[in-house]
């Protein structure tokens, strides 16, 4: 029975061992370790034996059930094994095809430059005013310093739809609006975004409807170096750490004493190049300090009050950013263009 | 204005400050300088030549052979194709060697046999526009007068040895108009003296008085006329000092007569303008406003009707110049006048801007009086003529003038504090520093403790008000120096509010789900402003439009979105998804601004999604939209807000559109494109939206809630229904929603059939309904109540019987 048994033990890791797969080890599991294998069917003859040697063969028995299984248990983990790595080496792929396109639009450059230009200044704690494309003369142009027949409305011919009422030529009219609406009290912080027009014909470096942002302070001590410095910090932040600005005199007849802002050329430095024209500076936008006769009409007392404001126009911004030629490029949305804004900066 | 910096130093010392540092100065303290050109730029070896001799070429027709003596000994044959070429003439002469404009480089040739040793120039050879050149030389070669030294550089004698800069005026600086004015700036940056002319004409002793009488009938436009008459005038050509000077400011040299005039308005910026005294017809000037229709024929030929908006200047009867922009021919000064009535006048801004505006014509002389003149210049700028014509045309100036003065302009004075100053600019100026800065300007200061009262002169009229004075303080003190600072006082929460906020999420959400941002124009043609538009209102018009196309405000954007998706798809781009949000305009009829409500619309067209090598191609359909929108929606919170009912809309799909509807009301619509628009913009099937972005984000949502993640499972149960075709889903969701109670927590539609095996007419919808309990694990029993109820309902309320 012994040997009966060793012969079994040794049948059988011999089948395990050549099992190919699987299903032919289950087959050798069954077969030798089933109720009805032969296993069981030695030690069906244990009744034979004596009351001492009953219990050794048992544990022989179990000894070599034991070492079959274990065995097959560990062909087993051979076999799933190699099956795991069959299952890899047929599910090969090219990883250089090229994946899925993800579906991505993106923002209109324009806006990035405006969003950009906000959050700059939301952080200065400004709040963003807008105001109405269609305005009333007054708001666009007489709360603003400008009487009707005054000279410097030739500078932004403008659209009329009425006598009374044009598509706004700047977003000052935002301000006055906004000044007005503080009765009189400060301080106001503000900045106002967008669209505007002007009577010009389309090309390169017009159109007859462009962006506008425009920044706003009044209180009871704002000082013209509160200009100077809030456009440094603006002018860094936007356009880099190394530009320095400069203050040039102008006039708007809406601030006074007006300025206007160039920064220092990046391009070459400020030696002079094509896009400064030479000079090592460009100009960025225009600014002053609101002129006592805008805060009479919002209702300041101009004597008590004093405010800067500074107008800038994002498609310039854009322009000199990203070196775009030409103006129409922001108005035309052609995907080619578009596209090229997508990656955020 | 083009200042040219030689001419400027016979005001001004310059002595170490060259036009380019000067150029800078400029710039930093008060006038831009655009520009600096070097008028000799690239030029040399270019002499004063004398004609010796000069006959025509043995071989060939239009050139002449000529000897010219170039001054150092040497005489040269040179071949000229000019027709104005003849023996005597002093001439420009680009000796071999020379280099002219466009590095063009004289060489000895031999022309049809002969030899050429040089080249007579004309003035554009030379540089000089040919605009600028006097008629006489347009068309040929430059004489210089007989009086000019041959073998000097021509260039020098042309005072082409200059710079000019040009300032860009911005409409406050009417005084640098003027070389005066501009010298005026330079001393003030410099710290410099200025030399003034100081014009002392003799004077016959006939009067003015007698040859004419002055009488302004229009005072306020008007309110001084003086005129000088000035007899035995010879009419001839300038020297040549002064006909370079006006090409040089961009002016065309006439004759010394009127060049004189224009030669005053540059250096005192007063206009001037000179009649022939015999022309006139009367010994009467008289100043009034046209009268209706009434006709002037101006120095350019133009005959111009005029109203009473224009004012004239008259002989009593005719006008004989539309005054303050430009003479009449029929007093126009030619080559046979010899008596000269002399015109300086001070006219107000307003009526010579509408004139000039009005005949579209401006001239050197409207621009500066629609600017503003400076009253005081009015008599010395005559008086400076008067002595100029003595010198330069031999003429015989009468004594005293015929006038009419009412003027009433006296120097401003305004006065302003230190600490004003130093408060508006935030600088810590002491007075004597400010004392200084308005001395450099020439303004006359007093100073009684903190208080400086300035008086300021007429010629800038700009400053009115203590803020300019701060200006002119802070501008010559230097806006580099000015210190650093951020505001301080009461601090303000920088924010955007809730509806900006919301709206960069529609837009990011936008973006993510794959569409491109545009920005498009608000005007548009009167077709495209009402297609497609939500609020059928009359569009708002422009009074005067630049073209038809851009003429009314748009009332709704699919129309401008479905022109981007026609120019992209006609550069090769196959597929093409945008979104805009901006303002459509809704005119008002009671209120005069239109309300201006902020839209969001969206056009796709093309293959929403592909991906080549895996064979997938989807193209984009009305769902694809629909899901943005309910996506939309969703992210908004406002979910359960959204409603889509069919309907039929005007350039859309008469079977594939539906409204929008938030609350029940209609704030949008979204559809497929109408086939024959889409054919007519050459698009494939196309999709659009539109909404009002207004109404969307201003609508009350929930507050954001946390609720129970459910520990009881919920329970699904399939069923597809067999109803009529026209039955549609959104009302079979309906009735199961509301039939199926507080049980029922989700409804899907999850199959649709609509082959050959339904019966004629009918289609299978299959929907998912999932059961939820939050307080315990639901039985069948439970659901089966439900259920039932569902089942019931549907049957009766839409004839849907469960497909055997």
């Amino acid at each position: 029975m012994q040997d009966r048994l060793k012969e079994l033990q040794a049948e059988a890791l011999e089948k395990v061992a050549t099992a190919a797969d699987l299903k032919e080890l289950n087959d050798v599991r069954v077969s030798y370790l089933g109720k009805k294998g032969p296993i069981t069917e030695v030690l069906k003859g244990m009744g034979k034996l004596s009351a001492e040697e009953r219990p050794k063969m048992g544990a022989l028995a179990n000894e070599v059930r034991d070492a079959i299984s274990g065995q097959i248990e560990v062909k087993q983990k051979e076999l799933e094994e190699a099956a795991v790595q069959k299952q890899l080496a047929s599910e090969q792929i090219d990883v250089t095809l090229p994946g899925r396109p993800v579906r991505t639009g993106s923002h209109h450059p324009l806006t990035s430059i405006i969003e950009e230009i906000e959050d700059l200044f939301i952080g200065m704690g400004y709040t963003v005013e807008e105001g109405p494309e269609v305005e009333k003369d007054y708001y666009n142009f007489e709360a603003l310093n400008l009487p009707k027949g005054h000279p410097a409305r030739d500078m932004q011919d403008s659209f009329y739809i009425t006598e009374e009422t044009l598509m706004r030529t700047h977003t000052s009219p935002v301000q006055a609006r906004t000044m007005e609406k503080h009765q009189g009290k400060g301080p106001v912080r503000i900045i106002c975004p967008g669209k505007v027009y002007r009577r010009d014909n389309d090309d390169a470096t017009h159109s007859h409807q462009f962006m506008q942002i425009e920044g706003l302070v009044v209180d009871e001590n704002v000082r013209m170096s509160d200009l100077k410095g809030t456009l440094e910090v603006f002018a860094k932040k936007m356009f880099g750490e190394d530009r320095e600005i400069r203050l040039r005199p102008s006039f708007f007849p809406f601030t006074e004493p007006s300025v206007e802002m160039d920064i220092s050329c990046k391009i070459c430095g400020g030696s002079g190049c094509s896009v400064c024209k030479g000079t090592g500076w460009i100009e960025i936008l225009g600014a002053g300090m609101v002129h006592p006769n805008v805060l009479e009409m919002a209702g300041y007392d101009s004597k008590k009050y004093t405010g800067f404001a500074f107008g800038m126009g994002p498609e310039r911004i854009a322009m000199l950013k990203y070196g775009v030629d030409d103006i129409r490029h922001f108005y035309t949305n052609d995907v080619r263009f578009l596209k090229q804004f997508s990656v955020e900066e | 204005m083009l200042v040219s910096y030689k001419w400027l130093q016979e005001y001004i010392d310059l002595e170490g400050v060259s036009a380019e540092e000067l150029a800078e100065k400029i710039t930093k303290s008060g006038i831009e300088v655009e520009g600096v050109e070097k008028l000799n730029e690239g030029l040399k070896g270019v002499v004063v030549g004398h004609v010796l001799e000069c006959e025509k070429h043995p071989n060939a027709e239009k050139l002449n052979k000529t000897l010219v003596d170039l001054g150092n000994g040497e005489q040269v044959q040179i071949i000229c194709g000019a027709p104005n070429v003849g023996k005597g003439q002093k001439v420009a002469v680009a000796t071999v060697g020379a280099v002219l404009p466009g590095n063009f480089k004289i060489k000895k040739a031999k022309l049809r046999g002969e030899e050429s040793h040089g080249m007579i120039c004309s003035l554009q050879e030379l540089g000089i526009e040919g605009k600028l050149a006097p008629k006489e030389y347009a068309e040929g070669i430059y004489n210089f007068t007989p009086d000019t030294e041959i073998g000097q550089d021509a260039l020098e004698a042309l005072n082409r040895d200059d710079e000019i800069l040009e300032l860009g005026l911005t409409p406050n600086r009417a005084d640098a108009m003027s070389m005066l004015g501009v010298a005026y700036e330079v001393g003030a940056i410099l710290g410099k003296d200025i030399k003034l002319p100081n014009p002392q004409p003799e004077t016959s002793t006939e009067l003015a008085s007698d040859y004419i009488n002055v009488t302004v009938e229009a005072k306020e436009d008007n309110p001084l006329y003086v005129a000088k008459v000035i007899k035995n005038v010879k009419v001839g050509p300038s020297p040549v000092w002064l006909q370079t000077r006006l090409m040089a400011a961009g002016i065309r040299p006439h004759n010394n007569v009127v060049d004189i005039t224009n030669f005053i308005l540059l250096e005192y910026g007063q206009p001037l303008h000179a009649f022939d005294y015999d022309k006139l017809g009367s010994k009467e000037i008289l100043v009034r406003r046209a009268k209706d229709g009434e006709v002037i024929e101006t120095l350019d030929d133009v005959k111009r009707t005029l109203t009473p908006d224009h004012l004239v200047i008259t002989n009593g009867t005719e006008p004989v110049a539309l005054a303050g922009v430009m003479g009449g021919a029929n007093s126009e000064v030619g080559s046979d006048t010899t008596t000269v009535l002399l015109e300086s006048a001070y006219f107000t801004g307003g009526v010579i801007r509408k004139a000039s505006k009005d005949h579209g014509l401006r001239s050197e002389a409207s621009s500066r009086y629609e600017k503003g003149v400076d009253p005081a210049r009015v008599r010395p700028a005559a008086e400076r003529a008067a002595e100029l014509m003595i010198e330069l045309a031999g003429g015989e100036v009468l004594g005293g003038e015929a006038e009419a003065d009412a003027l009433d302009v006296k120097p401003a004075v305004v006065s302003t504090t230190l600490g004003k100053i130093n408060k508006v600019l935030g600088t810590d100026l002491e007075m004597n520093q400010v004392e200084d800065i308005f001395a450099r300007l020439k303004f006359e200061t007093a100073v009684d403790n903190d208080t400086i009262t300035v008086t300021v002169p007429t010629r800038r009229g700009d400053i009115t008000i203590e803020e300019d004075l701060i200006e002119e303080v802070g501008r010559l003190y230097g806006y580099d120096n000015l210190p650093t600072t951020l505001p301080v006082g009461e601090s303000t929460p920088g924010h955007l509010s809730d509806y900006q906020k919301k709206r960069r999420v529609v837009r990011r959400y936008m973006e993510g789900a794959g569409l491109y941002q545009a920005v498009t124009y608000s005007l548009t043609s009167a077709e495209k402003a009402t297609q497609y538009a939500l609020d059928k209102r009359e569009p708002v018009q422009l009074a005067m439009p630049m073209s038809e196309d851009r003429s009314l405000l748009r009332l709704s954007i699919v129309p401008q979105l479905l022109e981007v998706l026609k120019y992209n798809i006609a550069r090769q781009t196959e597929s093409f998804a945008a979104y805009e949000t901006g303002a459509v305009f809704l005119k008002n009829s009671n209120e005069d601004l239109p309300e201006e409500r902020e839209h969001l619309a969206a056009a796709i067209t093309g293959l929403w999604e592909s991906h080549p090598w895996q064979g997938e191609k989807k193209p984009v359909d009305f769902f694809v939209l629909k899901g943005i929108v309910e996506g939309l929606f969703a992210k908004l919170g406002l979910e359960s807000q959204l409603d889509f009912a069919k309907a039929e809309l005007d350039g859309l799909h008469p079977g594939r559109t539906a409204e929008i509807l938030l609350n029940g009301n209609v704030i949008g619509f979204i559809g497929q494109v109408h086939p024959t628009q889409q054919k007519s913009l050459d698009l494939k099937e196309t999709y659009v939206f539109e909404l009002s972005l207004k109404a969307l984000l201003e609508a009350e949502t929930a507050p954001l809630q946390y609720t129970a993640i459910p520990r009881f499972p919920s329970i699904s149960r399939d069923i597809a229904l067999v109803v009529e075709k026209a039955t549609a889903a959104g009302d079979l969701e309906t009735i199961i929603t509301e039939a199926g109670g507080s049980l029922l927590k989700e409804v899907n539609v999850f199959d649709l059939y609509e082959g050959e095996k339904m019966e004629e007419g009918k289609k299978s919808l299959a929907f998912s309904l999932k059961y939820f309990d939050p307080e315990k694990t639901l039985t069948d029993e439970d659901i089966a109540k439900a259920h039932n109820k569902v089942l019931a309902a549907l049957e009766e309320k839409a004839g849907a019987v469960l497909r055997g």
